[in-house]
């Protein structure tokens, strides 16, 4: 046992040499292009973006302009990391963010290519970097339970059942990082949507504005110019906090509901 | 010298509160609507403020350099929120909850204020439940709680491993509202780089848009800061990337007192630092505490078998483990307070008994899986267990997680006064961004009910009292003088540092700085450790303005020109941190001097010459900052020596 962790060990630090494919845009209207960089001596217990700060700190030493790529927390949790990468958003790893990637995922010698989400309604501001403010747009239109800053009732006044509550969660843990519409082919953002209808549907306290709320909500989505869902199912597949295609379908029940009742 | 007035209400300490708001002024629904305020920052605090300040009828404006509010760095916070509902029938209180506060900050906070946040910690959980937010709850269908560090009842509410995400964007939703509404106007991607006065009161802030680069004037009748703590200086630490304590420290060179700038809380189980390309740490939340058990080995040479690969955890018997907490202090075992527990790890690896690299203990869950069975710990632990696994690729089901001592949070902060105001007229800090209700150390989940005591319920009502005076006067102008003049600074500010064109990055200054601030201004201080800070870090601003090497140009988006900004002003803040730790000859909280300890190495204070705030003002470049005190009156509990054995 200890002498088997003793050779993991020593396997675990090799370190690793790379080639990454990585779009370049200077602004939201220059052309973009794909640029090809040489990586040496990664470990592979650094992060994908650890690894994008030393090629960065590489560029800056040789008079060149560093890769922009958006990122905050570095811990899964504020959403603003996302990137294509060969082909997935978020990467190779299942159930997480870009940031919370790891080399260790990627074999020595990989070509990796990187590109920023791809859809309509995201323009790419600059490199890696696109405007997600689409989705401020979405939740403003609804996504929200009307109550003012005091005079509410005490917290436990109203029970809600541990099953819906968890349900409720299991939506809210959305993180609102738009892998859900980079990875679809008609950039729908019916994930996303139904993550925040879902929450409040399941809790006694969004139900006062559950038909309004769905309405808005979805009407805005279209009008931003985001796709229709066709259910291939990639959004969850590729969510990094794994929320699921059931919400999808509560919201298509809110949404029919609210229709054929208004 | 000024004297600091904390504007602390007369009367019994449970009706200060309740008289302050009985007796303030207030603007009348007319009037809120030709007033401006400006709000920077959009965590738990700004959100909540803004939100409840548009919904009031106040004409907002609100700031965050994230590409939307529902980023800010609150998203983080894990374990869970405080309140004092008693819920669980064991005893809590208001007052409990004010006292372990208070005995927790190490008797280094205004009772005033601390009460006044244990008194709103209820309304709290109620807007938050209004909102939508999907606390854990029983079987019965009512709120679940769970147990903090500092107390002895269970009063944390939590949902799974993301109360701060819940809370954020609860409030969020309430700012959307708003936004949506036209009461506040929401600028992203916009950093705060000044802070306009005139004629003595705060006028507005300059702005740079971090996608365009363009510098912009933005003007109102007050200007609240609530962007965080400046825990970033480190390099190293649990904030994010973008956290920075730039706005604060432009306001503090405007004439705002920065308070106890050497309080630092040093978060106990973080993930260790495992190599030199490593951007910044993660906290697992303190909540782990509640079952898991911290341990290292009894045998130093155990610990350095284990070192050297020859030896895992599972290998070392029960009878050879130190399990240090529950050892040194049986009243509370692992649920010491941060600051002690901290202490604790740093005092066992310096010994020779840590694992991992060396800078590591063990955070062990064995006991409780055995006791619970692991759907349990699963089930409440879950996601922390995952991230632990993403970043480290071992199974915390399985081997004990390691863990070590990480910066986190900043106790220190703009001084304010009871209504939240600073030392300028119609400037607000709230939240992490002031000094106010953690004293020398925070407990637990506390930080999230300060942030969103202040923004809900606190600052709504206390910044009416100053609002009322601005009624006659119209909207601010742009074209003032005072505006000019900032933007031409912030402009020149800019062009000098795109001018240096030296040889070193950002980060690689940042980095040297951080970890000299952690070897000398960290977990252990000495007088000759702070002096030499002080030299040092006046070589590092040298250093930094003139060598430092930024690509590309100022128009447009360009992270290296944000990053040279916040560091510049990192290295400035890092030496009044020095300042004030060489200044305090005591150990309070999270600041610990190894001069003053007992001889079982606990925090040694001295009431007598140290119970007082340290307010810091400028004097200018290169000079150095007065000091002002603002005695702390403990008028309704007795000053004990904190004792978490018995």
């Amino acid at each position: 046992m200890s002498l088997l962790r003793y050779r993991s060990e020593i396997i675990k630090f090799k370190e690793m040499n790379f080639t990454l494919k990585i779009w370049r845009q200077e602004n939201a209207r220059a052309k973009g292009r794909f640029e090809t960089y040489q990586l040496q001596d990664i470990s592979p217990d650094c992060s994908f973006l650890e690894m994008l700060d030393i090629l960065n700190q590489q560029l800056i030493d040789k008079f060149e302009k560093p890769v922009c790529f958006d990122h905050d927390c570095r811990e899964g949790i504020c959403g603003a990391c996302g990137l294509y990468i060969n082909g997935r958003p978020h990467g190779p790893d299942k159930g997480i963010t870009t940031c919370q990637l790891h080399m260790r995922k990627f074999k020595d010698g990989d070509t990796i290519v990187v590109e920023p989400w791809r859809a309509k309604p995201f323009p790419v501001i600059k490199d890696l970097v696109v405007d997600r403010s689409a989705f401020d747009k979405i939740i403003q239109a609804g996504g929200f339970i009307s109550v003012n800053t005091g005079g509410v009732p005490d917290a436990n006044t109203i029970p809600v059942p541990r099953k819906n509550a968890d349900i409720a969660m299991d939506a809210a843990a959305c993180i609102g990082c738009g892998a859900c519409v980079a990875a679809c082919k008609n950039a729908s953002a019916m994930l996303f949507v139904a993550a925040k209808v879902s929450q409040f549907a399941m809790l006694p306290q969004g139900q006062v504005e559950a038909k309004e709320r769905v309405l808005k909500m979805v009407q805005k989505m279209d009008e931003l110019g985001f796709g229709n869902c066709t259910n291939t199912g990639a959004c969850e597949a590729e969510c990094p906090k794994e929320i699921s295609l059931s919400h999808i379908a509560r919201m298509n029940r809110e949404y029919f509901s609210a229709t054929f009742n208004a | 010298m000024i004297r600091l007035n904390a504007k602390i209400p007369e009367g019994p300490l449970a009706d200060k509160w309740t008289r302050y708001k009985a007796t303030q002024k207030l603007v009348n629904p007319a009037n809120k609507r030709k007033l401006d305020i400006i709000i920077v920052g959009t965590g738990l605090a700004g959100a909540s403020a803004a939100a409840s300040l548009g919904e009031l009828g106040f004409n907002v404006s609100a700031f965050c350099y994230q590409d939307s509010p529902r980023r800010a760095h609150s998203i983080a916070a894990q374990g869970g929120i405080n309140a004092a509902k008693n819920y669980r029938n064991d005893g809590d209180s208001v007052y409990r909850l004010f006292y372990d506060t208070i005995k927790g900050g190490d008797y280094r906070s205004r009772e005033a204020n601390v009460y006044r946040l244990a008194e709103v910690s209820n309304a709290i959980i109620d807007q938050c439940v209004a909102q939508g937010v999907p606390f854990a709850r029983e079987y019965g269908g009512l709120l679940d709680n769970r147990s903090f560090g500092g107390a002895q009842v269970s009063r944390t509410f939590y949902a799974r491993g993301q109360t701060g995400q819940q809370l954020l964007l609860g409030a969020y939703g309430a700012l959307s509202r708003q936004i949506a509404k036209g009461t506040v106007k929401m600028f992203t991607r916009s950093e705060m780089l000044d802070l306009v006065i005139v004629d003595g009161k705060a006028r507005g802030i300059i702005t740079r848009n971090l996608v365009t680069g363009e510098i912009t004037r933005h003007a109102a009748h007050a200007v609240v800061l609530a962007t965080g703590g400046y825990g970033n200086a480190f390099f190293l630490s649990t904030n994010a990337m973008g956290s920075n304590g730039s706005a604060i420290w432009q306001a503090y060179k405007k004439g705002a007192f920065f308070a106890n700038p050497a309080f630092v809380q040093i978060h106990p189980t973080c993930i260790p630092v495992h190599g030199d390309y490593q951007s910044k740490l993660t906290l697992m939340s303190e909540s782990l505490r509640n079952d898991g058990r911290i341990w290292v080995p009894k045998k130093k040479e155990d610990a350095e078998a284990i070192r050297a690969g020859k030896l895992s955890s599972v290998d070392i018997p029960e009878e050879d483990r130190d399990y240090y907490l529950e050892r040194r202090y049986p009243a509370f075992g692992n649920l010491v307070p941060r600051d002690v527990a901290s202490r604790a790890a740093k005092e066992r690896c310096d010994a020779g008994y840590g694992v991992g690299t060396g800078l590591a203990v063990y955070l062990d869950f064995t006991d409780a899986i055995n006791r619970l069975g692991k759907n349990v710990i699963e089930e409440r632990y879950g996601n922390l267990f995952q991230m632990y696994e993403k970043i480290t690729d071992e199974n915390p089901y399985k081997t004990p997680m390691m863990i070590y001592p990480a910066i986190h949070y900043t106790m220190g902060g703009i001084w304010v006064d009871y209504e939240l105001m600073t030392t300028i007229p119609g400037l607000f800090a709230i939240g992490e961004a002031n000094f106010s209700d953690h004293g020398a150390n925070r407990l637990g989940a506390s930080a999230l009910m300060q942030g969103l005591a202040d923004g809900y319920f606190v600052l709504p009502y206390t910044i009416q009292n100053y609002l009322a005076g601005e009624i006659m006067t119209p909207r601010i102008s742009t074209s003032l003088q005072e505006f000019q003049d900032a933007e031409n600074a912030i402009s020149e500010r800019i062009s000098r540092l795109m001018s240096i064109k030296g040889k070193r990055t950002v980060d690689q200054i940042h980095r040297e700085f951080g970890m000299k601030l952690w070897d000398l201004v960290g977990m252990g201080r000495n007088k000759d450790g702070l002096q030499q800070a002080l030299t040092s870090f006046k070589d590092m601003k040298d250093e930094f303005w003139g060598n430092i090497r930024i690509p590309g140009d100022a128009a447009g988006m360009n992270p290296e020109l944000e990053k040279a900004g916040r560091v510049a002003d990192f290295i400035e803040l890092g030496e009044l941190m020095a300042l004030d730790a060489l200044n305090r000859e005591e150990s309070c909280g999270g600041h610990f001097r190894e001069e003053h300890q007992t001889p079982e190495g606990e925090a040694m204070r001295h009431d007598g010459k140290f119970m007082y705030v340290s307010a810091w003002e400028y004097q200018g470049k290169d000079k150095e900052p007065i000091l002002h005190k603002e005695n702390i009156d403990y008028e309704f509990i007795k000053v004990q020596v904190r004792n978490y054995k018995i």
